[in-house]
């Protein structure tokens, strides 16, 4: 009964391209191609420098990607991607809405994120990327009433360098790894926020990545600082049309909180995940790491990936301050030939700081998911507590899960707990929900989500509906 | 209502059903008893299509179809219920989420619009009352962490929400306390109608005294060796199993002479 079968091949729903004009520069990589993103962002002096920096460091790795994670795939040609690409717009950068190309903001209704201030994630605050650059950010205004920022990246370049200056690179340096140098060097735009001290966000926060022109990387940046006190929930989503060619996506996102802060990221992310053939797709490739700086701040990730070809991807973080806290909190899907290696890692640096790990993966079709994660207690991180759970879910019989848990304790008095479990949707479970009139495939349906009911728990309620049905979309055609 | 004819079933190769014959009217109770292993659950998990067991001869008739023919989400949406012995665990799966989509499949296949929410929430409240529930177990996950006595009721649960047309109890007394027991049967003897039909299986007589039996059928061996009314369940209750089984010797032997 268990048998998957195709039913429905599934159609991915975000696959279409926008027709709009588009200022391109040309593929290739060197020192010019920055030099030029940088000038055409008006960037100042600084920003060049690290650039340049970053990019004169990835020359010395000379292509040492990666290779411990558990994919495979082509090598990339670095000298075949378009670093930067953005609809031509009437001014530096849209002032308002009416600026924006409309068939852009046609392209963002599409994907359910309509940009008009009034309408269905009414309060919601959105800034949009398209390609490489931030196209659109909504609630600005309101939220500048209460001293938040929340801007494209390179508008926050130009009104608040200070900020950039403090906090660019101070989680994941720009000689981190090699995607992460890589983006240093060619960023050209993303999402920044900064909460000020003892504020408490009045609405989420999101980005929606867009990824329209073909032959484009998009390496984008975030970076949100929550100061002394404050709180902010984020979210990001992310699409791309269906291409044959695979495309690749090295972000990095820093998050800092201060004091008594918290910050909770969450993430829905469904790139074009290749076809059925495992043709096509993009490679997901992105450092996310937060900092819990202060005393007792909390950092927390969440993630719903059930796109991109190829995953690779540790949202983690540094616990730092004394009684902060850091969680995790992850549901990976892959089907056809979809490969993922994601996990995160907790750096206990302070005492007594806490974190939990709640990893949930998924493999259907001839997916491959691993988790992979890292507890690291250092000798000053007395008290230390660390719970990691790890759950796998298979469909089928030619998929795979693998859990790759690496647990360093270098203090006495921490305690690490870790389970992992792994299992299959059981005849019994599917013949119980058909007894009482449940067709296999909606029941397969309500079980997976039971299985990750958890996680879905942790996104803010708007989101929590839509990666139930992301989930659902992403297994058509691999159960029934 | 249902109409089964020399049924044969075996799971991977040994046969557990050796032709079994039995009919169910409209508005009748009936139940079988048995010893283990005789192939009780068996009958009731290929009456609801439990794909791990096969029939190797036989036909089964309900509502006048082939019941065999069909797969086992249809025959729950043309309402058959199997309130099963071992309930499973839906982590996750909220039980209220889960009879609410049950209602909806089943309404589906018979042309209805989805019950709305608030309609939904009525049902299930007036049934919760009539089994005398604790309301906290529809918010939890499907039989999760359940007693064997809440898991029972949960079954019960199901079936007065889902009001079947033929309803199947495998040992659903197992498990129950006395108390429990009783208010279980007040609930299903108040599910009773002309239209519908239910089904014990059961090993003790004990569910008898409160759900009153119109006919009662002795399974042993993978056959019905004996039917008759209420009276027979209490000759097994003094008389055991074994008791039946010299009596059917006998009989056989006496038929083999003559």
């Amino acid at each position: 009964m268990t048998t998957p079968q195709s039913l429905i091949q599934s159609e991915y729903k975000y696959g279409f391209t926008t027709d709009v004009e588009q200022e391109v520069v040309p593929k290739g990589l060197n020192e010019e191609t920055i030099r030029l993103i940088s000038r055409k962002k008006n960037e100042p002096e600084f920003m060049l420098d690290w650039r340049l920096k970053a990019y004169r460091h990835w020359l010395k790795l000379e292509r040492q990607e990666p290779t411990w994670a558990n994919v495979h795939y082509p090598t990339i040609d670095f000298q075949d991607i378009i670093y930067y690409a953005a609809p031509v717009s009437p001014s530096e950068g849209p002032q308002s809405l009416d600026e924006v190309d409309p068939e852009i903001l046609r392209a963002f209704d599409k994907l359910g994120i309509p940009l008009e201030e009034q309408s269905r994630l009414a309060g919601v605050a959105i800034d949009a990327v398209f390609d490489s650059v931030s196209v659109a950010t909504t609630y600005k205004e309101t939220l500048e009433k209460q001293g938040i920022i929340f801007c494209s990246f390179s508008e926050a370049v130009q009104k608040h360098p200070e900020l950039i200056r403090k906090y660019l690179g101070s989680v994941v340096p720009y000689t981190d790894n090699f995607y992460a140098t890589l983006n240093s060097a060619v960023f050209s735009d993303g999402s920044f926020a900064y909460i000020p001290p003892g504020v408490r966000c009045p609405m989420e926060l999101m980005t929606y990545f867009r990824i329209n022109q073909a032959d484009t990387g998009q390496f984008e940046r975030t970076l949100i600082i929550a100061d002394k006190g404050s709180y902010v929930s984020y979210l990001e989503g992310c699409t791309a049309p269906s291409r044959k060619k695979n495309q690749l996506h090295a972000a990095v996102v820093e998050l800092i909180a201060l004091d008594d802060a918290e910050i909770k990221y969450s993430t829905l992310q469904n790139w074009f995940p290749g076809d059925a053939d495992g043709v096509g797709g993009v490679f997901n490739f992105v450092t996310k790491r937060g900092k819990a700086l202060g005393r007792r701040s909390k950092i927390s990730w969440t993630q719903v990936e059930t796109g991109s070809a190829i995953t690779w991807k540790y949202p983690s973080v540094i616990l730092q301050g004394d009684d902060s806290v850091g969680e995790f909190y992850s549901v990976a899907l892959v089907n056809n030939y979809q490969q993922a290696d994601t996990g995160t890692k907790m750096l206990h640096i302070g005492k007594n700081t806490k974190s939990t790990i709640v990893s949930k993966g998924i493999s259907a079709g001839r997916g491959n998911n691993t988790y992979r994660g890292l507890v690291k207690i250092l000798p000053g991180a007395a008290g230390a507590q660390n719970y990691t759970q790890c759950d796998s879910l298979l469909i089928g019989d030619q998929c795979g899960a693998h859990t790759v848990p690496y647990i360093e304790v270098r203090n006495p008095t921490a305690r690490v707990e870790h389970e992992a479990s792994t299992s299959k949707v059981s005849d019994d479970q599917l013949f119980y929900c058909m007894q009482r009139g449940i067709s296999a495939e909606d029941a397969h349906f309500m079980i997976i989500n039971g299985f990750c009911k958890e996680i879905f728990n942790e996104l803010p309620w708007e989101f929590a509906v839509e990666a139930s049905q992301l989930l659902k979309v992403s297994l058509e055609g691999a159960v029934g | 209502m249902l109409e089964i004819r020399n049924l044969h079933v075996a799971i991977g190769g040994t046969e557990i059903l050796k032709g079994v014959d039995l009919t169910v009217n409209a508005g009748e109770v009936h139940a079988i008893m048995g010893p283990n292993g005789s192939g009780k659950s068996t009958l009731t998990n290929v009456l609801a299509g439990n794909p791990a067991y096969q029939v190797t001869a036989g036909e089964v008739r309900y509502q006048g179809a082939d019941l065999l023919a069909m797969p086992p989400e249809i025959r729950a949406r043309e309402g058959l219920f199997l309130a099963f012995q071992y309930p499973v665990e839906l982590p996750g799966v909220r039980n209220r989420e889960f009879l609410r989509t049950a209602v909806n499949a089943i309404r589906q296949h018979r042309s209805l619009d989805p019950m709305e929410l608030k309609d939904f929430n009525k049902l299930l409240q007036e049934k919760i009352k009539l089994m005398k529930m604790d309301s906290s177990l529809v918010k939890r996950s499907v039989n999760e962490g359940f007693s064997g006595g809440e898991k029972k009721r949960n079954e019960m649960l199901q079936m007065a929400v889902l009001e079947p047309r033929l309803a199947l109890l495998d040992e659903t007394d197992s498990g129950l306390d006395i108390d429990a027991l009783k208010t279980v049967a007040e609930g299903v003897n108040q599910l009773k109608r002309p239209d519908n039909a239910i089904v014990i299986v059961t090993h003790y007589q004990r569910m008898l005294n409160y759900i009153i039996p119109d006919f009662v059928h002795v399974l042993i061996d993978g056959r019905i060796v004996r039917s008759g009314g209420r009276e027979l369940a209490l000759e097994l209750e003094s008389q055991g199993y074994e008791g039946i089984r010299g009596d059917v010797a006998a009989t056989a032997g006496a038929e083999a002479g003559g």
